[in-house]
This record gives structure tokens, sequence and C-alpha cells, in this order.
């Protein structure tokens, strides 16, 4: 029953759309699956004590690449938007090599990588001519609106289909490192790099290559996001706080759980809808302002995140009884 | 099979290792003995990449080691445990050892490094359950799985750091007989070292002594144990002096 239940959920939520179709919730359920997909893609190296507040720069270099392309080359973005998550593992590894050579980690490796997305948004920024600065960038619109060829749909229940599968790609590239020996490697360096280098594991390769995997993924999530908004802006998919957003959601749902970042998404963007709706401009800014003290309160008192907690709280009945 | 050359390793001022030169050949196990802080652990960490040596070389089967990552040279089958236990609390017991496994070899499938795995497991004697956590090993159990990892990466010159202290005399017994057992059964070469002399005796067939960072004898473990030099290490110059009293009473 258990083994069947992903297949009933998955089934439910692409025949959503048949059933219910209208353009606002519609709307941020894609919000809601763009994001999750780039926290999960956070998480993929997260969960390992690869705490990354570089990743906004990675989300940066996806959506901005992939556009620049567009606008200036006519590139597909079926071809633009893997050039854009190429550079973006190219940039992780150009960061990561360094730190893992001379073992930069934990508190130093957040730092470091935190540099990055400020130097990112900083590019962005300051390139005004190329890049419209801090005012955003927009993809040139093809007539008619929709064009498989330029990636740009005007409906919706397609982009649903899009971000749903780009999401179920997520956490299945998840569920396949958890289940890999890849896994077994990077706890082990999470622990004691000597140890793991004893066991004959390449610490630094091992490193690397998951930065990249999650630097590429969070760059095509920021792509994705461009391609659906049809417009950005630096501090959106850029910069320290887009990092700080992807950490403060993964935490809150739970890094450990393949679930935890979705569940974490669904939160924060919610919330940050309710305040939007419910405050209007009183309310700008709030979202930052609760997302704090909730991770605050979620560190200390709740650090497995709502489903980790909630998953072990269920073992823990079920080893009871 | 293992060729040092000159080997020396200074930290700073400090020479930890100091024109080091010995051979180990096939099959045989090489007792390390020596004073806390002789250079022992030095000279392991240089063997198995973790230290790069100051000078001198280490040829092993025709290859030149030093300066190599560690993960290269445990892949080209050198085997190492820590002298206190680092097992990996996030991975079962299994799985740390299937780790080793997987890694320790290049070119692994996850069906030959769980099969490899399971054989380390089975030597000494550790459960072949798949879930059981680290955190219920002993410290006895703890330096079985020390072993069991570094005989999953199936090497053939396995180095065992001071794999007996703390145990009690039953199990260093137990422990001593696992490594003539894994010569035995497994046709691998070891250096082990050792601070408790007595068990070590018995098993070695060669000893290399090490004082402030010098080999100071080497031989067969009863050439060894009648060395003055050794002996004035060990128990002092007394005891020299003792000795040399006993033996001119005859």
């Amino acid at each position: 029953m258990s083994k069947l239940l992903p297949w009933i959920a998955g089934a439910a939520l692409v025949a959503l759309p048949f059933i219910y179709n209208s353009p606002y919730p519609l709307h941020i359920i894609v919000i809601i699956l763009i994001w999750s997909f780039v926290y999960t893609s956070w998480s993929v190296m997260g969960r390992f004590g690869l705490v990354s507040l570089g990743h906004g720069g990675f989300l940066g270099v996806g959506a901005y690449v992939n556009a620049l392309l567009w606008n200036n080359f006519g590139l597909t973005p079926w071809i633009g938007i893997p050039l854009a998550m190429l550079a973006a593992a190219g940039l992780a590894v150009l960061i990561a090599y360094p730190c893992s050579r001379f073992r930069i980690t934990g508190h130093y490796f957040a730092l470091v990588t935190m540099a990055l997305s400020a130097i990112v948004l900083q590019v962005i920024t300051a390139t005004r001519d190329v890049t419209g600065g801090s005012l955003g960038y927009t993809p040139q619109r093809v007539p008619g609106g929709s064009s498989l060829f330029a990636f740009q749909f005007t409906d919706k229940e397609t982009w649903y289909w899009i971000a749903l599968a780009i999401w179920g790609g997520g956490l299945f590239v998840r569920w396949y490192v958890d289940r890999s020996m890849m896994r077994y490697a990077l706890e082990a360096i999470s622990e004691d790099e000597d140890a793991a280098s004893a066991a004959g594991v390449h610490v630094t390769a091992e490193k690397l290559k998951i930065t990249a995997l999650s630097a590429a993924m969070t760059a095509l999530g920021g792509a994705l996001y461009c391609q659906y908004q049809m417009f950005i802006s630096p501090d959106t998919v850029s910069g320290i706080s887009a990092s700080l957003q992807m950490v403060f959601a993964s935490v809150v749902g739970g890094i450990y759980v393949l679930l935890g970042p979705t569940v974490g998404a669904v939160i924060t963007i919610m919330l940050a809808e309710v305040l939007r709706i419910g405050f209007g401009t009183a309310a700008v800014g709030w979202d930052n302002f609760v997302y704090g003290i909730l991770l605050v309160l979620f560190i200390i008192y709740l650090p497995q995140g709502i489903v980790g907690s909630l998953m072990a709280k269920l073992r823990g009945a079920r080893v009871g009884s | 099979m293992l060729e040092v050359n000159g080997l020396i390793k200074r930290f700073g001022g400090f020479t930890s290792v100091n024109n080091v030169s010995f051979k180990v050949d096939q099959g045989e196990i090489l007792g390390l003995i020596g004073p806390n802080g002789s250079g022992k652990s030095t000279i392991f960490n240089m063997l198995s990449g973790f230290f790069p040596p100051t000078a001198g070389s280490i040829r092993f089967q025709g290859r030149e080691l030093a300066g190599m990552a560690p993960y290269a040279i445990i892949q080209g089958g050198i085997g190492r445990t820590f002298q206190i236990p680092r097992p990996f609390r996030r991975l079962t017991i299994f799985e740390n050892v299937a780790l080793a496994g997987y890694y320790g070899q290049e070119g692994r499938t996850r069906a030959k490094a769980f099969e490899s795995a399971e054989k380390a497991l089975t030597l000494v004697g550790l459960p072949l359950d798949r879930h059981a956590p680290v955190d219920g090993l002993g410290a006895a159990g703890l330096k079985k799985l020390e072993l069991a990892k570094a005989l999953a990466t199936e090497p053939k010159l396995l180095l065992a750091d001071e794999s007996l202290g703390g145990l009690d005399e039953h199990e260093m017994d137990q422990a001593a007989d696992m490594l003539n057992r894994i010569r035995a059964e497994l046709g691998i070469t070891i250096i082990w070292v050792e601070h408790i002399m007595g068990v070590l005796m018995r098993v070695v067939d060669r000893v290399m002594v090490l004082d402030h960072g010098e080999k100071i004898s080497e031989g067969l473990p009863s050439e060894i144990t009648n060395d003055p030099r050794v002996v004035e290490v060990y128990l002092g110059s007394d005891a020299v002096a003792v000795q040399a009293m006993a033996a001119a009473r005859g």
C-alpha cells in the first residue's frame, strides 16, 4: 500500500488541471512547484552538511544566461537552459574546488559561498546595459504568445505540467543520490574527511560532483522561473536573500527528508501570499521578518523540520506499538 | 613488497621521523614499536599519504607512493586503520564497511562492494545485519569495525595502528589471532604498530623499534627483547643495569 501511495499521489497531481483550473490557485501552485524544485536542489547538497549560501548566484546565472542568450542571439532555451546549467556548474566547481583543497568547511564554506551570491548580484546590477540592472529583465515574447521553440506558453495548464515534471525530476534526482553509494561517501565526508579518504574516497571529487549537480539543478529552476514569469530582477533570482530563502524553506520543511523542501516551499509561499493579500503594501517585507523568526525557532526547537519531526514521531509510534 | 628509503618528516623545526629505511617482504607481519611520540604514527601517515614526506622514498610494488593522495594509495592496495577508531556514525555498521568496499578499489560495482563488506564483517566477527547502528558497539566492537573497513578495501598491505589499546587481555589475544588469520586466510602483508609488546611479540615475524624518530633496532622478536638499547628505551637505564647484573650472576 505504501509503495502505491506515491504513484496515486502523482497521478492525482497530473490530473489536477482537468478537474480544477482556476488561474490564480494554479499560478500559486506553479510557483510553489518551481521553488520546491529549487529548494530540493539546494538540499541535495545541503543535507550533507554542505550548507551553501551561494545558490542565489546559481539561480541568477540560470535565469540570466538563458534570457540573455535568447534576447541577444535568439538561441532557443532548449539549448540556452543547458548552457546556463553548465555555466552554473562551472561556477560551482570554481568555488568548491579551492574550498575543498584548503578544507574550508562548515561555517566558513557558508561564508565563502555567501560572497558568491553577493558577487553575482553585483555583476547583474552593474552591467545594466546588458542585463537591465536592478530594473529587471524581460525575455522577448514571441508573437502569438506560445511557442515550443521559445519555451513560452500562455496557458497555466501547460506550465503546471512542466513545473510538475521538473519538480518530480528533482525529487527523483535526490532520491537517486540518497540510495546510491555516493550518499555513503558524502555522509562519511561530512563526518570525517580523513577517515573517508582512508576508505578510498576521493573527497574533493565527490564534493565537486554533488556541488555541480546541485548548482546545475538550481540554475534550471532559475531559468524555468524566468520563462514562466517572463520577468526577472536581480533581487528575486540572485543575491544573499535568495540564498537565505532556500535555507529557510528547506530547514522549515526538513532537509533530511525528501519532501521537506517542498513542504517548506508550500509554507513560505503561502505565508507570503497571505501577507500580501491580507495586508497589501502595508506588509511589504513582513514575510522575510516572519521567516527570520521561524528560522530561529525551527533551528532551536525543531531542527529536523516539520516533515522530519513528524516522520520521527510516526516511526516512534510504530516502534512503540 | 614495500621499500622505504631515507624517510624524513619535519614539522617546522621538529623532526618527527629522521632518516628511516626499512623493507617489508610479501606475507610477513612486521611489528613497529616505540614509546609515545617516537614517530610510529607519522610513518603510517606518510605510508598512507596523509602526510607528504619531507624527504625520502616509499616504493610499494615498484611504484613510488610519496606525494600520492590518500585515496589513490588506498585504491593502490594499502589499507589502514586509525589508532582511535573513526567510524561514520551516520551510517550503519554495514554501510561503513560497504563504503570502504566500494571506494577502496577502482571500478567497483555495488554488488561487489557489498560482497567484500560481508566477507570483512564475517572475518572480524561483526553482525551482517544491514541496519545495525554503530552506536551499539563498544571499544572492542569499534576496533573490529575499523579493521573491517580496512579489509573491505582489499589491501595487499595492511597498516594496523595500535589496534589493541583499551582492550582487556582476552580481547587482546583475540585481536592478535585475528591478525594472524588475516595473513593466513587472505595472504595480506601487515605492518602492526603497537604499544603493548607482549602480544605483539607472539605474532610478528620481525620487529622494528623507533625512538625519537630514529630506527634504533630491527630483528627477530627474540633478538629485540635482549637488545639493551630497546630495553633502555622501554624500561629505562636502570632495567639495563638490572638485566646486566642478572646476566653476570648467571
